[in-house]
């Protein structure tokens, strides 16, 4: 397949319920976002997953990189009082 | 810290630490270029296998018996689709295009599994397909839930859960077909007959001869070997078949009390090789309606692109 | 046949299986793009609209099976009938052509149902007017699906162009039998059962003008148009559609499947 017939890759986000977030469920190929919406229908929804739907282009997707890793989580390691886990309580109310 | 601080050796024994300590490996973490290989080797097959195996049992919804039978095929059949593509959209994360890998598979350079070269002679195919070859799938995938690439482990955690359905039709449909008239039976058993050892070869050589176990196993890309998932499966199966009143072409199957297991008896290696190298009836058939579905679309495709193309231009020109 | 047993069956389920018909037989012809569509994501998404015609016709069958005096059930209904007794419009016959004539007729066909199941959902008849509704939505999807790829074919290149007018061009003589009444029809109309596809002519005319229009389509003027569908007269390939879709009820005929 020549390279021209290459259709963009866009990324699909559902929102399975009302009151939930999206949430990445996978990619496909179309020629524009619209195109992307229907089939992101007939392929992530088949069986009424979502009440709402996002596609993004996957290139306009900008992610941390591996190697920027520490910089950006590593500084929240030494906040461990930012966690629920962080406080110990007794047995009867620790489901709080 | 930084990777660029850090040698080859060192963060291969970071990404080994994760693996065992069952953490995802997810696409942007460093992997070492075997692991993403090998990886898209596996997934694209897996893809391929779920695309091609549209075919076969595509073949029969044309002359489905009933609507509700038309209906439930033509939704399993999409559900293949389906899966190919979660898991095309897996393997696009590592860095491989659809567009390579299909060449891939048009080229021959791809494999995909062996038991789609085989031809779908009577409806009772269609019932044993889903009885057997999902249920082999669905063992496989069950364990490929907890593989270690993250995109690939979600990928089957939504086939898994879309798939039962297709093993229970499957087997559904060939409860009709026992409980009908004789020539009904004999379809059955003759499907059993011809699709019992190609399943039992889905799950791949031996583990002593499979040429990729050993390290797919350290990477926990594969969670359990080819032997042990066959074991699972012939298990689970032999009741089954026993329920429908169907006999399993092996005379050495029987229940060892000793190991908890069947016993079953060789497959036949020589017609695995045979198939996996092409020789099987259908192989050519099945590529070349892959690539002549392919190529008579080109036109569409290029007509998409130019469509969107003058569309972007106009909205340009009058902004 | 024919004559006879069309008498001896009550216009409604005349009426009731020829919808049944036109469904079943549209949706039998989509079956075959299932695995053989332009790419992956369009295989998913015409078995979409192929799952909701053959839904509907099974809901159609299944209404005509309470109505049948010979008690066939809807299986009986789809595969034990000749051509001569199906009564399918005969542009759902057509076999699929390319993808430009596929997506020509699904256009066609999308705008003259949303505007005829709009009609039918307020049927007298509950039962047709419950499956009008539930077509309806569905229908409303194709539309948006079908307008689109004309817009995208027909302006898209020179070749998707060509080939989408010739589409058009080799449908066009089947579509006046979309707004002619049948027998059946002119004796349901006066209770309100069915729509009067006549009357639906004027805004599908305005609707499939525009969007040719917008896709540089010409709007084809042939001088040719063929009927005989519901009267069961039709086109050489459906003797083989059936022969292939009937094929295992007629083989071993009074099983179970």
């Amino acid at each position: 397949m020549n390279q021209k017939n290459i259709l963009p890759l866009y990324e699909i986000f559902i929102r399975s319920k009302r009151g939930l977030d999206h949430k990445h469920v996978g990619s496909l190929h179309a020629e524009n976002s619209e195109q992307a919406l229907e089939y992101a229908r007939d392929v992530y929804t088949r069986r009424s997953e979502g009440v709402s739907i996002w596609v993004v282009l996957a290139s306009d997707i900008t992610a941390s990189q591996e190697e920027d890793a520490s910089s950006f989580y590593d500084p929240s390691d030494d906040k461990p009082y930012r966690h629920a886990m962080h406080y110990v309580l007794p047995e009867p109310i620790n489901n709080m | 810290m930084t990777h660029f601080e850090l040698s080859d050796a060192e963060l291969e024994q970071r990404f080994q630490q994760r693996i065992d300590d069952e953490q995802k490996i997810e696409p942007k973490d460093w992997m070492p270029a075997a692991y993403r290989k090998n990886l898209i080797r596996q997934i694209s097959q897996h893809a391929h296998s779920e695309v091609i195996g549209m075919q076969p049992e595509g073949n029969w919804l044309s002359r489905a018996p009933t609507l509700q039978r038309k209906m439930i095929l033509l939704a399993k059949v999409q559900d293949e689709g389906g899966h190919g593509l979660y898991l095309y959209s897996a393997a696009e994360t590592l860095g491989a295009s659809r567009e390579e890998m299909v060449d891939a598979l048009h080229e021959g350079r791809a494999k995909y599994a062996s038991i789609f070269n085989y031809p779908t002679l009577t409806w009772a195919d269609i019932g044993t397909i889903g009885w057997l070859v999902d249920g082999a799938a669905i063992v496989n995938q069950i364990s490929l839930q907890r593989t270690s690439y993250g995109p690939y482990a979600r990928a089957m955690v939504r086939i898994c859960k879309e798939e039962s359905f297709h093993q229970r039709q499957g087997y559904e449909s060939l409860i009709a077909l026992v409980n009908g008239s004789d020539e009904q039976k004999a379809m059955a058993q003759d499907a059993l007959n011809r699709w019992w050892w190609p399943s039992l070869m889905m799950f791949g050589p031996h583990d002593a001869d499979s040429a990729h176990s050993g390290q797919s196993m350290k990477w926990k890309i594969k969670r359990k070997s080819n032997d042990s998932l066959r074991q699972d499966f012939v298990d689970q199966t032999v009741p089954q078949a026993d329920f429908l009143g169907l006999h399993i072409p092996d005379e050495e199957l029987k229940w060892n009390e000793e190991r908890g297991h069947y016993d079953f008896g060789e497959i036949d290696w020589e017609e695995f090789a045979r198939v996996v190298n092409g020789d099987g009836m259908c192989n050519r058939d099945r590529v070349r309606h892959h690539k002549k579905a392919q190529d008579d679309g080109a036109w569409v495709r290029d007509a998409l692109r130019a469509y969107e193309q003058k569309k972007r231009a106009n909205a340009e020109k009058a902004a | 046949m024919n004559e006879a047993i069309k008498t001896e069956q009550s216009a409604l389920l005349n009426f009731v299986l020829a919808e049944a018909d036109d469904a079943l037989i549209l949706g039998q012809r989509l079956i075959e793009w299932c695995y053989s569509a332009p790419y992956l994501e369009e295989d998913l998404a015409i078995s979409n609209v192929c799952l909701d015609y053959l839904g509907r016709a099974n809901n159609f069958y299944e209404y005509a099976s309470e109505l049948d005096t010979r008690k066939r059930s809807a299986d009986q209904l789809a595969m034990l009938r000749d051509s001569r007794e199906f009564s399918n419009l005969l542009i759902h016959e057509l076999p699929i052509g390319d993808f430009a004539f596929t997506m020509a007729r699904q256009f066609v066909l999308d705008v003259f149902y949303v505007e005829y199941l709009a009609v039918l959902m307020d049927s007298t008849d509950d039962r047709i007017a419950g499956i009008a509704a539930k077509s309806a939505k569905e229908c409303d999807y194709h539309l948006r699906r079908s307008r689109e790829w004309i817009l995208r074919l027909g302006d898209g290149t020179e070749e998707s162009h060509t080939r989408l007018q010739n589409g058009l061009n080799e449908l066009w003589g089947y579509i006046p039998e979309l707004f002619m009444q049948s027998e059946a029809e002119k004796q349901l109309m006066a209770q309100g059962v069915c729509a009067d596809r006549a009357a639906l002519q004027p805004a599908w005319d305005a609707c499939v003008n525009e969007v040719l229009e917008q896709a540089t389509l010409t709007r084809p003027d042939v001088s040719w148009k063929v009927s005989g569908g519901r009267e069961g007269i039709h086109t050489e390939t459906h003797g083989y559609l059936l022969a292939d879709m009937q094929f295992l009820q007629r083989a071993y005929p009074g099983q179970q499947w």
